[in-house]
């Protein structure tokens, strides 16, 4: 078997293995079970780790708007933050060789 | 001594070693940033063994995702490696693809078959990629080999993007950045496939993304992994909104990961630039290897086994890609200094 036709056998098999999956699957119907409810228990907290705590258990959509932008904000942050350090060792970070 | 770093996370009640979780964010951080994938199937297993229950692993995975891709696609943005209109093309029916892999799932959860044959899938999938990658790269070794002795070239690598663009089915489209020209139905239909199995195999699915990106649409390999970096950044916002919603997020872990993931992700970003892209193909299909093995492990019932496969390859890699990137720099260093003189 040559090499092309094992390309060309992968390249089916690759192709049809999603549809195989699709129409197997198909036939058979179902609904996802309801999600367990879980609460934070804020006992022993304290500072930042009591109010993400309480803002879990009161108010998930605020918990929710505040993961998320916390989240954007501190990897924009620290990426500044680590372009600032790099950019001082003198790499050149502006522009790149491209080579396959 | 260890001790002291053992934080109690506020809402699973979980607790954890921050000293790992550092450790294991500027890993993750490294593997994605220079491969352009989330690392759901490193981190997630990982979170798990650190005593985080599934679910929870896989939200806080999900959202350490989502800022730590944002700290690798600006880097990736500004050596022009991002693609957006090619990423948000795929990625709009990327997510179509997504819902229906879940739905998938669900119907295979009622038969009771979900895991056994999620994880077959898996394996199929890791075995495939891993052989498309090898092959084009012993290709492009022996294409250049002979061009050294000053033969023939012979049949070039895997070109089946070529093949791909005659379809012209409109609207046609070129993606600049990429420098590609095809119908749009292409990475349209790229994108629905990838996002099927992603969201079937329940993961990020930047390790689909990246090689479909390279083998099917024909992009160069440091703008397939830039825009994968930026697909992935936006499903991972996408995932942290709704398991945030479903409570299945730990934000301390979140923010611990992030100040790993934030050197790490510079790290693994900046050794594409010394690193040529057939070379990251091959790291990427070992990488690949490695978690096929772990998939079949777990299969097998060898937990343990399995997660310390995981863990070995995501060590190795990342010494390996920090080490190139340290001599690449160094390089550099030199280059610069020598001008100066």
């Amino acid at each position: 078997m040559t090499g092309r036709s094992i390309a060309r056998s992968m390249t089916a098999l690759v192709v049809l293995a999603p549809w195989l999956l699709v129409t197997g699957t198909m036939a058979a119907g179902g609904e996802s079970q309801g999600a367990l409810v879980h609460v934070a228990d804020t006992r022993h907290l304290t500072g930042f780790n009591l109010y993400f705590a309480n803002l879990y258990n009161v108010n998930r959509l605020l918990f929710t708007a505040m993961t998320v932008g916390l989240t954007g904000l501190l990897g924009l942050s620290l990426g500044m933050l680590m372009d600032v350090i790099v950019g001082a060792i003198g790499l050149d970070l502006g522009k790149r060789e491209a080579k396959e | 001594m260890f001790e002291w770093f053992t934080v109690a996370l506020p809402i699973s009640g979980v607790s954890v070693n921050a000293l790992l979780l550092i450790l294991l964010g500027v890993a993750v951080g490294v593997l994605g940033g220079f491969f352009g994938m989330g690392g759901a199937w490193m981190v997630t297993p990982a979170l798990n063994i650190f005593g985080f229950p599934m679910p929870f692993a896989v939200g806080t995975d999900l959202c350490h995702m989502a800022g730590k891709s944002i700290i690798s696609t600006r880097r990736h943005a500004k050596f022009g490696n991002v693609d957006v209109k090619l990423g948000l093309t795929m990625l709009a029916f990327d997510v179509v693809g997504i819902e229906i892999g879940a739905r998938l799932v669900m119907w295979l959860e009622r038969l009771g078959l979900a895991g056994p044959v999620i994880r077959w899938v898996y394996v199929v999938f890791l075995f495939l990629i891993a052989w498309l990658v090898f092959y084009d790269y012993f290709k492009e070794r022996a294409i250049r080999r002979r061009a050294a002795l000053g033969l023939a070239p012979g049949a070039p690598g895997l070109q089946w993007h070529v093949a791909l663009h005659k379809i012209s089915l409109r609207p046609i489209v070129r993606f600049d950045v990429a420098q590609v020209e095809c119908s749009m139905w292409l990475p349209a239909a790229v994108g629905f496939f990838v996002g099927v199995l992603a969201g079937f195999l329940g993961i990020g699915g930047g390790l689909l993304m990246m090689p479909a990106l390279v083998y099917l649409i024909g992009v160069p390999t440091f703008v397939a992994v830039g825009t994968d970096l930026f697909t992935v950044m936006l499903s991972g916002f996408y995932g942290a909104a709704t398991y945030s919603m479903k409570g299945r997020v730990e934000i301390l872990a979140v923010i611990l990961m992030l100040a790993g993931a934030a050197p790490g992700a510079q790290i693994g970003t900046i050794a594409t630039k010394y690193i040529r892209g057939y070379g990251i193909r091959l790291m990427f299909a070992i990488t690949v290897v490695c978690a096929m093995i772990s998939v079949i492990l777990k299969q097998l019932g060898f937990d343990l086994a399995a997660a310390w496969v995981v863990m070995t390859a995501v060590t190795v890699m990342t010494g390996v890609v920090v080490v190139g990137m340290v001599r690449g720099a160094a390089r550099e260093l030199k280059a610069h200094k020598e001008v100066g003189a």
